[in-house]
């Protein structure tokens, strides 16, 4: 056993201390009801050699296995780290679990748990108490990341509880692309991933994240995520949850902290069957010049339930943000609550938001239906505008996989 | 042939009676003109035709190309050849004018992994005067000013290849060289195509592009004289509606004394 160091049991401690905490939103889980002893797994040398049919369901939430298109691969399977690597042209990255990231970074330790408070509630507590690896994905400074790394947190084994902790830094002036996919083993009924995600974006960086959540109907999920952006640097945020599920409850917050930092959360949310999906995005403008734009879309079916939050801080003058929220019923036992909440500390800051819910308007489809489509395709054809997945900022090629990631879920989801 | 054949058309908007014994026979490739004054059942018969369900038929027959279309759903007229192009369409977001020019021609949506650059929308578009490159990506109508509605309107339905094209007020609201625009490429595809055309407007300035065979006057739900359009025209630009008051059902007629120029 190694030594714990002085610095990391001072965060044990805080944690020991909110382990019975619940989170102020989001339905209560009962952690005990779920194992941390699991099978380890075998490491692999390249994502082909995943089981096929691990393969095909992590396909689905934009992990590809050939990695066509990626500048290299984390896979995690419930506690193992299968995979950790970068694909030889391209240097300036590193990929690594993070266990392995702080035991060869001692500075690391400025960094864990500074973006996110570890004794928030017990889920921020049980990811510490119990963490198993997670990812560190760092560009070193000026590095160009033409394509997105891909990290893969697979829940294999049924009763699982997860907890991933994950650091993604983006030296000065580099940029990084990141696409996660989050989904279960067929054979996993019920399950429980508390993943941690901490982000620093350094002086000019730019990081973009695109996640994408497929689960399973009975499967809980309490991400925590935090996001530091410093001088005229720039953290997307792109978030994809198409699955049912039991319960999804998070809330990722950024941080602009300095001039001129910039910050786009883009979330598209389908809820099917029974899922109860409270997500928020919250940005807070702490130095002049900051900016945040907010655009969350949510499709209630079924009898889902979606409470889509939105909290942005104006806490600096000369900063700007809006929030877009809207949702769209394409059911009547489902239910979406939007909660944009603003508040501005200073003078000078100028914080607007709008938000729309409702069914699709019966005149709408009646005109696409005067040009020959059935009320069906019609439909769908809202539908997809609706959540049209444009996220200004991206480069052509990711932007277009990312398009097609959605294209790809949408037709999963409806 | 007879392309569309109305019969003692009665049509309710709930409880209350709009069309009361529509008789009308459009011939293929016949252009035709709707004239009324507001509130006279215009926009019913027009919607009543494209099959919008707020409007209930209770008597009489809509024909088209043979097919009964009284309980016919919207799409199903669309597909036999009959296309509106309406005054004031709704603002979809995120569905983009290049796809719904697609879909009205049966194409799919643009795909740009399968079209590198799209090639189908973008010729319409042009031809109808809206710069592609910029309205190929445009939320449909959202955003659209008078003139560039109509083009767009026109645009699709051009697309649908139609055997009937209903074009509401497609004048109205439009500059004297959208209107030309508008007016000539109408007239054209119509002529091409053999297309016949029943256009609602409440001015003479579209009638030398159109060309216009016969006019209808609409009024309170009855049409209540068909003719040469100039000569309509002419006698509803001198007197007014009122000009016609002789030949309303007393009903309206009290209507027209009560409130018309």
């Amino acid at each position: 056993m190694r030594k714990i160091p002085e610095w990391r049991r001072k965060i044990i401690e805080r944690a020991e201390k909110a382990k019975t905490q619940p989170a102020k939103i989001g339905p209560d889980i009962d952690l005990d009801d779920f194992k941390t002893e699991v099978p380890e797994q075998n490491s692999i040398l390249t994502p082909t050699e995943l089981p096929t049919e691990v393969k095909a369901e992590v396909n689905i939430v934009g992990i590809d296995p050939n990695e066509k298109l990626r500048s290299g691969t984390f896979f995690q399977y419930d506690h193992s780290v299968m995979l950790a690597r970068v694909l030889k042209s391209f240097p300036g990255v590193e990929v690594m679990s993070t266990s392995e990231a702080l035991e060869r970074y001692g500075w690391l330790k400025d960094y864990w748990w500074a973006a996110v408070p570890v004794d928030q509630d017990k889920y921020t507590a049980i990811a510490e108490l119990n963490q198993t690896h997670g990812y560190f994905i760092r560009t070193k400074p000026n590095t160009k990341l033409t394509l997105p790394v891909q990290a893969c947190l697979f829940l294999g084994t049924q009763g699982v509880m997860q907890c991933p902790h994950n650091l993604i830094m983006a030296e000065e002036n580099s940029e990084l692309h990141i696409i996660t996919g989050c989904t279960t083993h067929s054979a996993v009924k019920r399950a429980l991933h508390v993943g941690i995600s901490e982000f620093y974006v350094k002086e000019g960086a730019t990081v973009t994240f695109t996640m994408i959540h497929g689960w399973a109907p009975n499967v809980d999920v309490r991400p925590r995520t935090g996001a530091i952006v410093e001088k005229n640097g720039t953290f997307i945020n792109n978030y994809i949850c198409f699955r049912p599920v039991k319960t999804i409850q998070m809330y990722p917050a950024a941080y602009c902290n300095g001039e001129n930092a910039r910050v786009r959360y883009h979330t598209l949310i389908y809820g099917l069957k029974d899922s109860i999906i409270d997500v928020g995005s919250k940005a807070v403008l702490n130095e002049k010049g900051a900016r945040a734009e907010v655009t969350a879309r949510a499709i209630g079916r079924d009898q889902s339930q979606i409470i889509a939050r939105g909290y942005l801080v104006g806490a600096a003058a000369e900063t700007k943000a809006h929030l877009d929220c809207r949702g769209l019923l394409l059911s009547s036992q489902a239910r979406i609550h939007s909660i944009p909440e603003l508040e501005a500390k200073v003078e000078g800051t100028d914080l607007s938001h709008e938000a729309a819910v409702g069914k699709i308007q019966e005149e709408q489809l009646n005109y696409l239906m005067t040009r020959g489509l059935t009320e069906e395709q019609a439909t769908a054809l809202i539908v997809r505008g609706f959540l049209d997945p444009e996220v200004p900022g991206l480069p052509d090629q990711l932007r277009m996989e990312v398009k097609r990631i959605v294209e790809l879920t949408t037709e999963k989801a409806l | 042939m007879t392309l569309l054949e109305i019969n003692d058309l009665h049509v309710n908007i709930g409880e209350k009676e709009i069309l009361k014994g529509i008789n009308l026979d459009v011939d293929a490739g016949e252009i035709h003109v709707l004239l009324g004054p507001n509130a006279s059942g215009k926009t019913t018969l027009m919607m009543t035709l494209a099959g919008y369900p707020l409007y209930k038929i209770t008597k009489g027959n809509i024909f088209f190309n043979g097919a009964k279309l009284n309980q016919m759903p919207i799409y199903e007229r669309a597909k036999l050849g009959l296309s509106v192009a309406f005054q004031t369409p709704p603002e979809i977001r995120g569905v983009k004018l290049r796809d719904i020019i697609r879909l009205s021609a049966g194409v799919e949506p643009w795909n740009p992994f399968k079209e590198p650059n799209e090639t189908f929308a973008t010729p319409i578009l042009s031809s109808i005067g809206l710069n592609p490159t910029i309205f190929r990506d445009r939320d449909v109508n959202v955003g659209f000013s008078g003139g560039e509605k109509k083009r767009s309107e026109l645009a699709q339905v051009f697309a649908m290849k139609p055997k009937l094209m209903i074009l509401d007020e497609p004048d109205s609201g439009v500059d004297v060289d959208s209107l030309k625009m508008i007016g000539n490429a109408v007239s054209k595809y119509a002529r091409e195509k053999n297309c016949a055309v029943l256009v609602v407007t409440h001015y003479r300035h579209i009638l030398p592009y159109i060309k216009p065979d016969v006019a209808h006057l609409l009024c309170g739900g009855t049409l209540i004289v068909s003719g040469d359009p100039y000569e309509i025209f002419s006698k509803i630009e001198e007197k007014g509606y009122c000009a016609y008051i002789d030949v309303c059902p007393p009903a309206i007629k009290a209507l027209l004394e009560k409130g018309g120029g």
